[in-house]
């Protein structure tokens, strides 16, 4: 499959294809703001991601050809190192395929709920943000230089600020939410800017593969320690990694309900990727995990978010701050995935990464259609809401069994992958922590089905209030692909124990 | 000890501006003044990468002296001195040479990416103060935190009262 569609894409098309997937989207959204259409703006978003995600597809099917070997485009002619490079290898390719995807169906999405919840003028303006959003994520995945990283980690991050910001029409409290995440993630950046810079300093030059090759040699200087430290810090504020992870609850509580589907299934993924990018290719192994032990540093974080984070979400009244504080234990599971330094733990922790973003679209989509019949979001407003839209909330019902990690779904496959890791390293104690993990997400997804499906609706009323179809359908998709990595997990794993085996050949970056 | 301190002057410059902005953007409660610690922060960063491109006895990037381009009559064209390209060592040799000292060009090109990045950031901050402004009437964070928390009470009575109903 594909192959096949990646047969369609001409040889000058693939060649070019590493630049054409991040200028498109740049370049579409100034065209947004001149056409100054809502409806229009909306169809070119739906189209410019649809191109994104072909030219995805088509860079998968490459690097597969591949076998092993990154593809390396050399931005405007200049040959790297002097030049600005994007690399792609099979540990970036797969999230460019996860951002796109999710890109398209969230585009897709959109439509209903933005037109409820956007002033009508700003439409054209916020599908312009959302693209250049797009487009700065794309860039951390795809490029191979680290000053070009933090220039695309910004371009996506101040149009973030901006969406989030735009939630201000269902409440106010979305003006502070953006102004800390403004704070926030402007300190992470800065800090992985001044990161770089000793970087510099120590090898002379800012292109992650000659980074890579220069560092074993003066692995045990200060500066290359201090670069490690503000690289790490400044990339865990911006994955919302444990305790780094504040400005995360309000930014996903008010913002819009489709920046949040985009938001949650995909900002904080590619700030973790590149948090892995850096820990496993450009400072390696050795270094982070022997030298400076930053595994043993790692695995309580990762430990304390997933348990930490789920005993909070148990006692929110607002099902999206309830999503956002089990979106940081989620990531918590992802870190200590990581944090076990061995092939089998990086992919269970990267696997995880995917799963998480098909059921928190489904539940941040499902839970988006609610608002739009209901305009609120606590849990008691949710009151039979299984009796009045059965279709919206079945698919909820998936996601929240996905995110528990009841067995034939997506969340089982990953979660079992980390406990295989975590026993295979003879982690019993870690092992045993996951599962109990695992009862807390009972309890708050739990109470939350409860509310849907076993109450009465506020009124006794039976009539059928489904979401639109537009909503409904990318629902379905994920919720459908949910279950269906639930029984047969095998192009994922492919995928992800590819990225694995990349991040940990020594070759690979040199 | 003082000849370590004296040596490193502006990297203690440039720590101490970088914690007096860290402090004001974690402190100030107003929330222009933690904007100008945030910027006062970057700033500092800036000042960091241009310190790490000075070369001792160097001068800004711009040929000059020895290395200036002769110009070349005949053909009216600008000229820079072309040295054969020698294999030296079975390393190449770079085909132009430099006789006089340059600081290091890269890092002031990359802070005027970042200083673009800044003013965005900035830009986009002010917005969304003054678009707080318009919906809270003050910039005091405490002020905002005061009536998040009076709505949220009062969603919390409502809740109640209905309950009860």
């Amino acid at each position: 499959m594909i192959s096949w569609i990646a047969s369609f894409a001409s040889v000058w098309l693939q060649t070019h294809a590493p630049a054409l997937i991040v200028a498109i989207p740049l370049l579409a959204a100034p065209l947004c703001v001149l056409i100054a259409n809502g409806r229009a703006a909306w169809i070119i978003s739906i189209a410019v991601t649809a191109i994104c995600t072909f030219f995805a597809i088509v860079l998968l099917s490459h690097v597969r050809d591949l076998e092993g070997v990154a593809i390396s485009y050399a931005m405007g002619g200049w040959k790297p190192p002097i030049g600005i490079e994007f690399r792609i290898d099979s540990l970036n390719v797969f999230i460019l395929l996860l951002v796109t995807v999710i890109g398209f169906l969230a585009s897709i999405f959109s439509w209903p709920s933005v037109r409820s919840e956007i002033r009508h003028e700003k439409i054209s303006l916020f599908y312009a943000t959302y693209l250049v959003c797009f487009t700065g994520l794309l860039g951390v995945s795809i490029t191979g230089d680290a000053f070009n990283l933090f220039v695309f980690l910004e371009i996506g991050s101040i149009a973030t600020y901006a969406l989030v910001a735009l939630g201000v029409s269902r409440d106010r409290r979305a003006l502070p939410a953006a102004f800390n995440y403004l704070l926030m993630g402007t300190i992470g950046a800065t800090f992985f800017v001044i990161g770089v810079g000793f970087l510099y300093a120590a090898t002379g030059t800012l292109n992650m593969a000659d980074i890579a090759t220069r560092l074993p040699a003066i692995a045990d200087k200060t500066t290359v320690q201090a670069a490690f430290a503000f690289i790490t810090v400044g990339l865990g504020i911006k994955a919302a990694m444990w305790p780094l992870h504040q400005w995360l609850p309000n930014a996903y509580s008010y913002s819009p309900s489709m920046v949040v589907v985009f938001l949650s299934a995909t900002a904080t993924k590619v700030a973790l990727y590149a948090l892995v990018r850096f820990l496993f290719t450009v400072f390696s192994l050795d270094f982070a995990y022997e030298g400076v032990g930053f595994g043993w540093l790692l695995m309580p974080l990762g430990l304390a978010a997933m348990m930490v984070c789920s005993f909070q979400a148990i006692f929110q009244t607002d099902i999206r701050r309830t999503l956002a504080y089990s979106s940081v234990a989620q990531v918590g599971y992802m870190i200590l995935g990581i944090s076990i330094g061995t092939v089998l733990g990086l992919g269970a922790g990267l696997l995880h990464l995917i799963n998480h973003a098909l059921m928190k679209g489904v539940l941040f989509m499902s839970v988006a259609g609610l608002v739009l019949q209901t305009q609120g979001t606590y849990i008691r407003d949710l009151a039979g809401a299984g009796r009045i839209a059965p279709w919206t909330m079945s698919a909820f019902a998936i996601g929240a069994l996905s995110l528990i990690g009841v067995p034939l779904t997506a969340g089982f496959q990953s979660k079992f992958a980390l406990l295989n890791a975590s026993l295979n390293q003879g982690l019993w104690w870690v092992a045993a922590l996951i599962v109990i993990s695992s009862f807390l997400a009972v309890i708050y997804m739990g109470r939350i089905l409860e509310t849907i499906f076993f109450k009465a609706p506020p009124d006794d009323s039976e009539t059928r209030n489904e979401a639109p179809i537009l909503i409904l359908i990318p629902i379905w998709v994920l919720a459908i692909a949910n279950i269906w990595y639930g029984i047969d997990i095998s192009f994922l794993n492919n995928l992800v124990s590819r990225a694995a085996e990349v991040a940990f050949s020594v070759e690979s970056l040199r | 000890m003082i000849e370590f301190v004296l040596e490193r002057a502006n990297y203690w410059a440039i720590i101490g501006l970088m914690m007096v902005g860290l402090y004001i953007t974690f402190a100030a409660r107003n929330m222009i003044k933690r904007l100008v610690g945030l910027s006062l922060f970057q700033t500092s960063v800036f000042l960091f990468y241009v310190t790490l491109a000075v070369v001792a006895g160097g001068t800004a990037p711009i040929l000059y002296g020895k290395d200036y381009p002769k110009k070349d009559y005949a053909s009216e064209d600008i000229k820079i001195e072309e040295k054969s390209e020698g294999v030296n060592n079975g390393e190449k040799k770079p085909k132009y040479e430099v006789k006089e000292v340059y600081s290091n060009p890269l890092p002031h090109v990359l802070i005027l990416t970042a200083i673009v990045v800044g003013v965005a950031t900035l830009a986009a901050g002010l917005a969304i103060i003054v678009r707080l402004r318009e919906e809270y009437g003050t910039i005091e964070t405490d002020e905002v935190r005061l009536l998040d928390e009076e709505t949220a009470k009062a969603e919390s009575d409502a809740y109640v009262q209905e309950s009860q109903a």
